[in-house]
């Protein structure tokens, strides 16, 4: 049984300008100890998911429309808040992109790393410190006692995102959701976030819900990937088959607008035009104004995610029907 | 090195950029300086390229401001086709900006959402009385297509544009007064992949037609090889390395360059996850106390006794100039 079993996950946004689809009809899967990243620009959905998963969507004007969630046998879209809040810090965990904002400034770094373990553990305060006390040093945080009583703003932060990381995974999660952890730091501190959340997740055998932009980052870290556009997954494969076979049309369009995939001064690949507007119709393929390869059906027939080979889907009717 | 090497327009002297640290409110005393930009040298040739990279704090904006004469320069020269910014009134200031200017890098904050695109790049028209009143409209036009956007939307605001098409306006407003050099800070770090796309190649066609010469800064490698001539990689409000884009990039020579270039991930799933990887301990040092020596000499893996006293000047070195008293031997 898969540890996280998304079916058909319709977040939306209900706004005087109109119902904004954000994330309209995705599902998938996440095994024990796997990595799965979600990539796709902004507005393709990606963060909205990893909100939707851990009830973060502000409601409203915000709605979950439908689909379920199933977290070892429980339903996180539909269940009595209690049972949620067994689960949400403590067996899930989310971190997210910016790190400056998500730690409260008011509060010291102790207090805070501490709060989830005495929410959602029995166990006494000199224990819970000793604990909190092992994750600062786990992520690489020097002279961890004496930084328990430091606030936020006196981290630098990569720092600060270490810290988010170590109250993250201080209620050992079974899954962490991340939501572009790296994106708003440097490429140093970025290859050592990196290699923290690889080295954390070897010890704790948690799975990884890895949302970013960044192709590079997924293919040093993720399993599986899930491209989403438009609020809905467009491929899905693993990694090596995604970066070396991919068959969505867009897909082949993000990698090959990519500097470093092509040669120096080359005139880069881009998609024309621009996402479209989630609050109208989507009639037929969301890509296909954007794309290069599309006919007449593509306008107007619905694409669904269509298995073309073992642990590789993707909605492209062209490359369903073998044409392309 | 060619031959007939075209002519610096734009030079940098020994610049220094420091920010006083005061403390204290009817007593102000200076307790400390930063030093944002700590001795730098450079030159733009004239139609070139000019990558500046390094991670946040190491004074890569800052640089770009004081070129800008934005910020006060502490000492130094900044050259322009052979004219001294830094010594001059605020009228002469006021004639290099047609010479000179610069794009930000959040179209959302550097233009004024009250202002139509027509207000916005007709501002510097006007001012720099560029045209007579009566064809401003047709060059605003003219600029719009220049960057890819319909003229038609002359009457519109920043906000019913994405950030892809801000930027576009945020460079037509600098390429009004057709300027000799643009410094672009950060451009394109707050676009998507497929706008980022679109952006490099427009900012590429641009120094191609206009024969402009660019100050291109970011911190993302790739992007800053693929539009490059030359690249210059800053820590801690030096230079530690310059030399062409493919040399400094596919070949990086100081122990900085090489930790920062290896830390970009290849997005390659074959290369990336066996490849070894420098990953740099701890952040950059503050740079109010910058270590003696050799800045990166806290981090650096080769460091000796000698990297941590005395000045470490850029040296020729295998095509390029690097700071590093250990190059030849690592």
């Amino acid at each position: 049984m898969p540890l996280l079993k998304v079916t058909d996950l319709r977040t939306h946004f209900h706004t005087r300008n109109g119902v904004y689809r954000a994330v309209d009809g995705i599902s998938f899967q996440l095994e024990r100890g796997e990595t799965l990243g979600i990539v796709g620009e902004s507005g393709s959905g990606k963060s909205v998911t990893g909100y939707s998963l851990m009830g973060l969507v502000p409601q409203p004007p915000g709605r979950i429309e439908g689909g379920t969630a199933i977290f070892d046998g429980v339903n996180l879209l539909h269940s009595p808040p209690a049972t949620l809040r067994a689960i949400r810090g403590k067996r899930i965990s989310m971190i997210f992109q910016d790190p400056m904002t998500s730690l409260n400034p008011y509060l010291r770094i102790g207090d805070q790393l501490i709060e989830p373990l005495l929410i959602h553990e029995k166990i006494s305060k000199p224990d819970a410190l000793k604990r909190t006390l092992a994750m600062l040093e786990a992520v690489g945080i020097n002279d961890a006692q004496a930084r328990l009583r430091s606030y936020p703003h006196e981290f630098s932060g990569g720092m600060r995102q270490r810290v988010m990381i170590a109250m993250s995974l201080i209620t050992k999660p079974e899954l962490l959701i991340a939501d572009e952890p790296t994106t708003a730091l440097d490429v140093t501190v970025q290859a050592q976030i990196l290699e923290l959340i690889k080295k954390m997740q070897r010890e704790l055998g948690m799975a990884v819900i890895f949302i970013t932009h960044d192709l590079g980052v997924v293919a040093g870290l993720c399993d599986r990937v899930l491209v989403m556009y438009a609020g809905r997954v467009v491929e899905s494969a693993a990694t090596r088959t995604l970066f070396h076979h991919p068959r969505h049309p867009y897909t082949l369009a993000l990698q090959r607008s990519i500097p470093s995939t092509q040669p120096k001064g080359s005139e880069l690949f881009t998609i024309p035009g621009m996402p479209p507007d989630v609050s109208k119709p989507i009639p037929g393929c969301a890509f296909a104004p954007r794309c290069a390869h599309a006919n007449e059906f593509c306008a107007t027939l619905d694409p669904k995610l269509v298995t073309i080979a073992n642990d590789h889907e993707q909605a492209c009717l062209r490359v369903q029907a073998s044409e392309i | 090195m060619p031959a007939a090497m075209p002519e610096p327009i734009l030079e940098l002297k020994d610049i220094k950029t420091h920010f006083p640290i005061h403390r204290g409110f009817l007593f102000r005393k200076q307790v400390g300086t930063v030093k944002a930009v700590d001795g730098v040298s450079l030159s733009l040739r004239r139609g070139e390229v000019l990558g500046l990279v390094g991670e946040s704090g190491c004074g890569k904006s800052t640089l770009a401001r004081t070129i800008m004469q934005l910020v006060p320069t502490t000492g130094g020269a900044v050259l322009l086709e052979g004219k001294n910014l830094t010594q001059g009134s605020s009228a002469s200031v006021q004639d290099i900006r047609r010479d000179l200017q610069m794009v930000f890098q959040d179209p959302y904050a550097s233009l004024n959402p009250r202002m139509t695109v027509f207000a916005t790049l007709s501002e510097p028209l006007l001012v720099h009385k560029v045209c007579p009143p009566g064809e401003v409209v047709a060059r605003v036009g003219q600029l719009m297509e220049l960057v890819g956007l319909a003229p038609r939307f002359m009457e519109k605001y920043p906000h019913e544009f994405s950030g892809g098409q801000r930027q576009r306006i945020a460079i037509a407003r600098a390429l009004a007064l057709q300027p000799k050099v643009i410094v672009a800070d950060e451009p394109v770090s707050a676009l998507d992949v497929s706008i980022q796309a679109q952006i490099l190649n427009l900012l590429a066609d641009l120094v191609r037609k206009m024969g402009l010469s660019l100050v291109f800064i970011a911190h993302d490698l790739s992007v800053v090889k693929h539009i490059s001539d030359r690249v210059a990689v800053m820590y801690l409000g030096k230079i530690v390395e310059l030399g062409s884009a493919t040399d400094v990039i596919d070949h990086p020579q100081h122990p900085y360059t090489r930790a920062l270039v290896s830390a970009i991930p290849v997005p390659d799933p074959d290369v990336e996850r066996v490849r070894q990887r420098i990953v740099l301990a701890g952040d950059p040092p503050s740079p109010i106390n910058p270590p003696f020596g050799c800045a990166f000499h806290t981090r650096c893996a080769f460091a000796q006794e000698q990297c941590k006293t005395g000045m470490i000047p850029l040296k020729s070195f295998l095509n390029r100039e690097v700071a590093c008293v250990r190059m030849g031997e690592i």
